[in-house]
């Protein structure tokens, strides 16, 4: 568990997961790694993958684009329909008269105001809770508007980077650490949300709710600089709500859990993440145990658990299946 | 023996150390970017250019709303409880004010019709503090006769009509037609002698006359002994002063001729400014405190 955490920090603040040290791994993994070496022919490798692409049905994918879907769309209706669900946007909220506060919008609110309010108490409460049950950054992937738009124009991205049109630009990780605390000390020193300006998670939760404004612009460069510059950077690089979410994830149960046993090594699952670093587990000779849990950095999207030819990333509810 | 292994993995190619300082660098470039972008939108704020009606209770001084843009969460809350539909939420062009309530009163002004300050009971930070209970307790703004020549009571002149037009699509709440709902003031034309509509549609001058009227039928009940049959209303929900009166001109001509005075009760909330029928601009407008000269 602490173990978990530190290393679920370290990754979040943007270092390399760490490798397990020679004479750490157990036998039985060591036996499995060399079990399979050379097992499997490259051209074996390619006839799994094309054999689960064959039978390819993105089943979490699309259980998230809808849950994503709706609850943006709750707010929509709760609005325009006066129903009174969902009131406000994803920075703040009601959900049937329980206060909702978004944890770094909060966090930005109390570092700015440099008072703690107390129904942003309640509703950053009721969503830590929330959110720690489901994972962290589950946020990210499951209700973020921006994850949505994002992740299509990945798509456009690894077409174009296909066609070799145009080339992938990484960024250092760190860089989200950088600029986590650079916002920090912004609305501190100049006792404004200036995170808040630049979000394009709030500003597309209230274009959606109360109409759209000059503001979309702005998400739009963005989208075209993740299309046709750098592959995601802006969740990847940037956002400060991803590292809020994923401090809260460290210590979440619900979490994408490694097995080694039948892994073909082939890195289907790292192609497809939006965070690649947290599943150089999957990488042979990389893991620390027979299974292994996923960082919490690791937005909980499903598309390792999609992709994946072998079965060997799953969801896990830590302590559930002892219950059960 | 890991202190060797160490050393062999420190050991990179040129060709890797060439791509971590242009990844170094890149990312100082996104920094420095990112960061400068989102400091453009504190200059609206600096200009003063951001300053607007604000909704009741919003934390601010008379100077400067630092503490109400800070406290807000952007979220909205105070639009979708508004009956009249008078909250806006600023865009990008007023920098770190995005997504910060404001009330264009010429369009839409606050009547206080929702009667409880829902916008404040509905914030979830305080930005709109809740220290508020009634609309005579805030002050938005202060109303001023800014063009007293265009002001029709001034010339002595009536009103007949739609006030704004017939394609005006702001809201009012006329009690005497629905206690509860706000309708266009399109659908309810008026026929005065005189222009009073900026004292007439005062929503504290409404509250005041209504406490008066209750007053008297407490007082008529009393004498009847019947008082049981009059519903209670707690005292400070009577706002303590008025709010705007007009006031004769003595004039040579003989036209009866009026002067809308704004008095201390003021609120600020800007519904003489949108019920003007002054086409051109409107003769009375309100000043947001930041640029008044009242404090």
């Amino acid at each position: 568990m602490l173990n978990y955490i530190k290393e679920s920090f370290s990754q979040v603040f943007g270092n390399p997961p760490t490798r397990p040290e020679k004479g750490q791994q157990p036998e039985e993994l060591l036996a499995i790694y060399q079990a399979k070496r050379g097992a499997l022919s490259k051209a074996d490798l390619e006839a799994a993958h094309l054999e689960h692409h064959g039978t390819f049905f993105r089943k979490w994918q699309r259980r998230r684009w809808i849950t994503l879907i709706m609850v943006n769309f709750l707010f929509l209706v709760s609005y325009k329909f006066d129903v009174q669900l969902l009131e406000g946007a994803m920075t703040a909220s009601r959900f049937v008269g329980f206060h909702f506060a978004d944890l770094n919008s909060a966090l930005q609110v109390m570092l700015a105001y440099k008072h703690v309010v107390l129904n942003l108490v309640i509703g950053t409460t009721t969503v830590f809770v929330m959110w720690l049950l489901l994972g962290g950054r589950t946020f990210c992937s499951w209700a973020c508007p921006y994850h949505l738009l994002s992740e299509w124009a990945e798509y456009l991205h690894l077409w174009l980077v296909d066609k070799k049109v145009i080339k992938n630009h990484t960024f250092h990780r760190k860089t989200r650490s950088v600029f986590y605390v650079i916002f920090a000390l912004l609305a501190i020193v100049t006792g404004y949300t200036v995170f808040e300006t630049i979000s394009p998670t709030g500003i597309l939760s209230r274009a959606i709710i109360y109409g759209p404004g000059v503001a979309l612009i702005w998400v739009g460069v963005l989208l075209l600089f993740e299309v046709f510059y750098s592959r995601r950077a802006w969740c990847r690089y940037v956002c400060p709500i991803g590292v809020t979410y994923a401090a809260v994830g460290t210590l979440s149960p619900l979490r994408v859990v490694y097995n080694a046993e039948a892994c073909h090594h082939e890195g289907d699952c790292r192609k497809v993440c939006l965070v690649p670093h947290v599943l150089d587990v999957t990488i042979r000779g990389r893991a620390h145990d027979i299974t292994q849990d996923v960082s919490a950095d690791c937005t909980r999207c499903g598309m390792c658990v999609d992709v994946c030819p072998t079965d060997s990333l799953n969801y896990r509810f830590k302590g559930l299946d002892k219950l059960l | 023996m890991s202190e060797e292994t160490k050393k062999v993995k420190r050991v990179l190619s040129k060709s890797r150390i060439e791509t971590n300082r242009r990844e170094f660098i890149r990312s100082a470039v996104l920094t420095a970017g990112v960061v400068t972008f989102s400091l453009a939108g504190l200059l609206p704020v600096v200009q003063g250019s951001s300053a607007r009606l604000r909704p009741p209770g919003a934390l601010k001084t008379v100077f400067e709303e630092q503490e109400f843009f800070a406290a807000c969460i952007k979220c909205g809350q105070c639009v979708q409880v508004c009956p009249v539909n008078a909250i806006k939420l600023a865009d990008l062009d007023e920098g770190v004010g995005i997504g910060i309530p404001f009330i264009d009163a010429r369009e839409q002004a606050c009547d206080f019709s929702c009667d409880g300050l829902q916008c404040v009971l509905a914030c979830p930070t305080g930005a709109l503090t809740h220290e508020l209970n009634y609309p005579a307790d805030t002050r938005m703004g202060f109303a001023r006769l800014d063009q007293p020549k265009s002001c029709l009571a001034v010339q002595g002149k009536g009103f007949r009509g739609q006030v704004r037009g017939p394609d005006y699509k702001g809201l009012l709440r006329y009690d005497e037609i629905d206690r509860w709902n706000p309708i266009a003031v399109a659908d309810h034309p008026y026929d005065l002698e005189l222009c009073d509509l900026c004292v007439r549609q005062c929503p504290i001058e409404i509250r005041i006359t209504q406490c008066v009227e209750k007053d008297r039928q407490r007082e008529q009940a009393k004498r009847e002994g019947t008082l049981a049959r009059v519903a209670e209303q707690h005292g400070n929900e009577c706002p303590p002063k008025h709010a705007i009166e007009l006031q004769p001109i003595q004039s040579a001509d003989g036209i009866t001729r009026m002067l809308p005075v704004v008095l201390d009760g003021c609120v600020g909330c800007g519904v003489c400014e949108m019920i003007c029928p002054v086409e051109a601009a409107p003769a009375i407008v309100v000043d947001i405190d930041k640029i008044t000269n009242w404090g």
